[in-house]
């Protein structure tokens, strides 16, 4: 049914055939398949644009090397960008779309950069549009659409991840023989194994090559081994798991895909799962990547890597051409011949670079087929796709010489030779060495808990493979505490000898001009590029790398990179560990954001916390507000009312009647000990010994540098334990930092610090009948000023519940606060409204507390911006002058005492119209940015008490230019609003009322 | 992410604690110079090797410690407790 699929031949399902979509037209494909085997098999040869000049690109590789294939995948919100078509399992109904082509893959407007290219050299960018800056934006459209680098969707996703933090032994990274032998020692030695792999099956490259294991099919002993280790009890295999990142003390990240071969996830399944890995030993089984060779016209559609062809050939009997040529500078391509012929692919010639014989092996593969020795392709020919190519003698000197002879064809297999896959060694710090023998980079020692077995090695052939397998197992499972009582056999392969390969890093050109020598066929970058660059004078490989993109696209340059820095090193006239290489830096392939936010999104991303008033908040008509990670009640709707006015009567009870608020999230430290109050003296500005038991105190703390920390208010409830109140915000730092200086700084101080900001409730009653309503609930002469005077503190009961009472205000009313043992938090707080119902009571929210406590001048965050020191707020007499106190030093540095800082002062708006939060304050009406300002407005609000709109602000001496006039600019809003200066407290300043 | 040997608790995720930096440095005397305190807020070395330095177990026992790590390979060499009776090497 597929064009180019052998009829018989594959392990691919053939009683099981699937349709899927690709640019809009039907195509038939088996269960087992790629995307890309797919695409070959119907005959696809066209399936994208390359980044730069837009020329067509083809299905180069099989895996996670491939440079080319790159689709959007799937539609609609599950739309995915950048997927290579080699490593995505076809199902039923897939849908993919070809990319970095418009208006389609065969009739592609950027192409025309193609014809241009002498225009476009490497560094275009960088020379052409960022100059002049003014039109980068211009340029950045147009190159953005041209480029295309897929759409990313734009819908909620509507699937789930997760994340997973798992232990074991020793991981195994890896299912290829070396990696299925390190797991089998390993996990019979009784070690608790983790073997991945990236691939959908288990066997790596012996899924696509056939040989043969204790005389058996390959294909045997991967099954057999896979079952085996499935059967174990200490053993997890995950397929479709790629460790990506190899991070501190043995982490490894692996994102594990479990429904992308799907349609979408079964039921309440996860698309993807995270799963964060802490090996007390890694083996890395990555194996190696086949590489290409740079020669003219390398990057047209039908020049694909020779293990690639062989793959396709092996396991899903698609035919990539009629027609090949094999060109390779090692043994290994060899196979590729047999493979193709197996599947009825004629095999013109295999051109070998190398003058001496390969090895008797690889000769067996070839049979009857022409084999130039000593000869490389020097072009390709074909406009869209190969047509023929020119093979010329290649010389011991590198060059090549002579008339070409053409042979027609249309898939020239390419083999570079192998590099290994070094990237989570790297990950791990792992030096690398040159390895001139397969002219590549290599783990140059074992690490002390990574072993690196196999081709990632360097190690190619598959019985050293499955020995450094088996010795890595043992030697990680050994050094995890496990020790192998018997002895395992190792399997036995035939291992003849290979002829070694010849370093070939480019084909020079016959002539001059004629088609490009790609070195990057994703990112464009050819060898000529690389000329260019080195001639401008990037000589280092990192600068090498960023000016001409090499290496730096999706693929990262997984065929390409060396081939990059062999060049490099060719004009630089050193060799190549001279030039070194780029740095590895993880994900080794892309993770998906939703993986890495896991269930952390949305309302999951930070907890919501709400007050033990909550639901009585909620079912008394509160708005309720975001306060942080809080929800507290903004006000209470009444029917018919404005937010405006609905403040306005909040305001309005509390300053003629009396009302309640809920400060349950205030911060509450019990401190005790012997040393409680001395350690309050060195942690506060103020004076601590002095309290006696039974009385509150405002407190101020610094930080060491002499800016203000954070305020509240402390009572002594007994002898040695005190009672600290936090602000909202800072109730975790401030126990932090108290915690600090009592365990490092002061461990001779007998103090022990608490945090109990969650098993006390808090509620403030303030209002001018407060003592009135705390009466009716204590008892009047338990509620007299005589016996709870203003910063009086009173251990009460409520309904039985024992509560504490503290005579403070916040308002700048009469008023107390009532904490609560959490629990009773609603039935006292029901009590308070059930006493108070006489005098009228009502809640009130946040709103109508902001605004009374910038009547009364009160900081609060916006004010203890970090900024400001105790004498900035007006607090400078607190301050100890005789006894050390954290921040006492450095806030007595001349910085922090001068004339000119700014100064906590009210403003007034002169004209009637609100203040614009954050203003700056200028002294010119029209002033526009950049003006020079005097300060800021921190807080304002409408003042139903004023009936004006006020503001609090810090403004540079301040308190020396009471009355004047000055501007409050808001350049955000486009508001400018004239402001009086004034004390920053509106609101009985002398305090009758609270006191009263 | 790390793994943090506190000295009460043993080896736990970084994310359950929190970092403040040197703890070789000792706060100076009130009668110590400005240049001192100046040092002692605002003066860190920033060593390529090992690193003595404060580690609090926030989200555990809540007990700050000293950890000793270095700060090129991230090898955790070691931890001890503010008052050094309770160590883990
Ligand atoms: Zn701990």
């Amino acid at each position: 049914m597929n064009s180019h699929r052998h009829p018989v031949g594959g392990t691919i399902n053939r009683g099981h055939s699937i349709t899927f979509r690709f640019d809009g037209r039907t195509y038939s494909a088996y269960e087992g398949d790629t995307l890309a085997s797919a695409l070959l098999a119907n005959g696809v040869r066209i399936v994208g644009r390359s980044f730069k000049y837009h020329r067509p690109r083809g299905i180069f590789g099989m895996g996670v090397e491939e440079p080319s294939s790159m689709v959007q995948l799937r539609s609609g919100p599950r739309s995915e960008p950048n997927v290579r078509a080699t490593e995505v399992e076809v199902f039923d109904g897939l849908e993919a779309f070809s990319q970095h082509c418009w208006p389609s893959v065969n009739l592609d407007f950027g192409a025309v950069i193609n014809f241009a290219s002498p225009i476009f050299p490497s560094g275009f960018y960088y020379k052409t549009f960022m100059w002049p800056a003014s039109k980068w934006m211009f340029y950045e459209r147009f190159i953005r659409k041209a480029a295309g680098l897929g759409k990313s969707a734009i819908e909620r996703d509507p699937d789930s991840y997760s994340k997973f933090y798992q232990f074991c032994d020793v991981l195994v990274v890896g299912a290829g023989p070396a990696g299925l032998s390190a797991a089998l020692s390993a996990a019979r030695a009784g070690a608790t194994v983790v073997l991945v792999d990236e691939n959908g099956q288990t066997g790596g490259r012996l899924n696509f090559d056939d040989a043969a294991v204790d005389g058996k099919p390959a294909q045997e002993w991967v099954y057999q081994s896979t079952e085996k280790l499935k059967l174990m009890p200490n053993v997890e295999v995950l397929c479709r798991t790629t460790a990506f990142g190899f991070y501190d003390q043995n982490l490894v990240g692996a994102l594990e895909r479990i429904a992308d071969h799907q349609r979408e996830p079964d039921g309440r399944e996860d698309r993807q799962k995270l799963r964060m890995i802490r090996a007390k030993q890694v083996v890395l089984a990555t194996g190696a990547i086949e590489r290409s060779i740079p020669f003219s016209g390398n990057d047209k559609p039908g020049v694909m890597l020779a293990s690639a062809v062989r793959g396709y050939a092996n396991r899903f009997a698609v035919r990539c051409g009629k027609k090949a040529v094999v060109f390779t500078n090692n043994d290994s391509a060899y196979a590729t011949v047999s493979a193709l012929k197996s599947v009825g692919v004629t095999v013109a010639a295999v051109i070998d670079c190398r003058l001496a014989s390969p090895g008797e092996s690889a000769l067996k593969h070839i049979g009857n087929t022409p084999l130039k020795q000593g000869f490389a392709i020097s072009r390709v020919r074909g406009l869209r796709r190969v047509k023929s190519v020119e093979v010329s003698r290649f010389q011991d000197n590198g060059e090549v010489i002579g008339s070409a002879e053409t042979l027609t064809c249309d898939l020239v297999c390419v083999s570079g030779g192998w590099t290994p896959t070094v990237h989570l060694f790297s990950h791990a710090q792992g030096k690398l060495n040159f390895d001139e023998e397969i002219g590549a980079f290599v783990p140059r020692e074992q690490l002390g808990s990574v072993q690196v077995a196999g081709s990632a090695n360097g190690s190619m052939s598959l019985g050293a493979c499955l020995r450094q397998g088996y010795d890595a197992g043992s030697v990680s499972s050994m050094k995890a505490g496990h020790k192998s009582e018997q002895k395992a056999k190792v399997p036995q392969v035939d291992d003849s000898p290979e002829t070694p390969m010849q370093l070939l890093w480019q084909v020079p050109k016959v002539r001059r001009g004629g088609a490009k020598r790609f070195v990057d066929i994703q990112n464009d970058v050819t060898v000529e590029d690389i000329e260019l660059a080195f001639s401008e004078g990037y000589v280092s490989v990192e600068h090498l790398k960023r000016y001409t993109t090499l290496g730096m696209g999706t693929d990262q340059g997984r065929t390409s990179n060396i081939n990059g820095l062999a060049n490099l090193a060719r004009l630089r006239e050193t060799d190549i560990p001279s030039v070194g290489h780029t740095t590895f830096r993880p994900p080794y392939t892309p993770v998906s954001m939703g993986a890495l936010a896991g269930g952390d999104f949305g309302t999951h991303l930070s907890p919501v916390r709400r007050t033990p008033l909550h639901d009585w908040h909620q079912s008394n008509r509160a708005e309720m507000q975001n306060s942080g990670i809080w929800k507290r009640p903004f006000f209470y709707v009444k029917t018919g009312e404005q937010v405006r006015d609905a403040i306005i009567r909040e305001t309005r009870q509390v300053r003629e009647k009396v009302g309640i608020v809920d400060v349950s999230t205030l911060g509450k430290i019990e401190v005790q000990g012997r040393d409680a109050a001395e350690f309050l003296e060195r942690v506060y500005i103020n004076r601590w010994k002095s309290l006696p038991v039974g009385r509150c105190r405002y407190g101020l703390m610094l930080r060491e540098d002499g800016f203000v920390f954070d305020d509240g208010t402390t009572t002594r409830v007994a002898e040695n334990e005190y009672y600290m109140t936090t602000t909202t915000a800072n109730a975790g730092p401030v126990l932090e930092h108290l915690e600090f200086y009592a365990q490092t700084i002061w461990p001779e101080l007998h103090v022990h610090l608490t945090s109990i900001s969650d098993q006390w409730a808090g509620m403030a009653l303030a209002g001018p009948d407060s003592r009135n309503v705390l009466g009716a609930l204590i008892g009047e002469s338990e509620a007299a000023n005589e016996n709870l005077p203003y910063m009086g503190y009173l251990a009460a009961r409520i309904e039985g519940v024992a509560v504490r009472i503290f005579r403070v205000s916040f308002s700048g009313e009469l008023g107390y606060e009532i904490h609560i043992p959490s629990k009773f938090a609603q039935q006292v707080w029901q009590a308070v409204l059930e006493a108070g119902q006489e005098w009228d009571i009502a809640p009130y929210g946040m709103e109508a507390m902001t605004v009374m406590r910038i009547e009364k001048g009160h900081v609060v965050a916006a004010e203890l911006d970090g900024r400001t020191t105790a004498a900035d707020l007006g607090f400078e007499r607190m301050m100890k002058k005789d006894v050390d106190f954290v921040g006492k030093r450095l806030a007595e540095r001349d910085a922090l005492v001068s004339a000119g800082r700014k100064q906590l002062v009210g403003v007034v708006s002169l004209s009637g119209r609100p203040i614009p939060k954050g203003a700056q304050i200028v002294a010119e009406q029209d002033a526009r940015p950049p003006a020079t300002t005097k300060g800021h407005v921190t807080s304002s609000c409408y003042s139903p008490l004023m009936d004006k709109e006020i503001g609090l602000a810090l403004i540079a001496d301040g308190r020396q230019i009471y009355g004047k006039e000055l501007y409050a600019a808001s350049p955000l809003t486009g508001r400018t609003v004239p402001v009086e200066i004034a004390h920053h407290i509106f609101v009985d300043p002398k305090g009758e009322r609270t006191r009263g | 992410m790390l793994l943090i040997p506190c000295p009460h608790c043993g080896e736990r995720a970084q994310t359950e604690f929190t970092y403040r930096g040197d703890a070789t440095v000792e706060r100076p005397h009130a009668e110590d110079s400005a240049e001192k305190w100046y040092d002692y807020v605002y003066t860190r070395d920033n060593p390529r090797g090992e690193h003595t330095e404060w580690w609090h177990h926030t989200s555990g026992c809540r007990r700050w410690f000293k950890v000793r790590r270095n700060t090129w390979t991230h090898e955790i060499l070691g931890s001890e407790s503010a008052n050094s009776d309770n160590n883990r090497e």
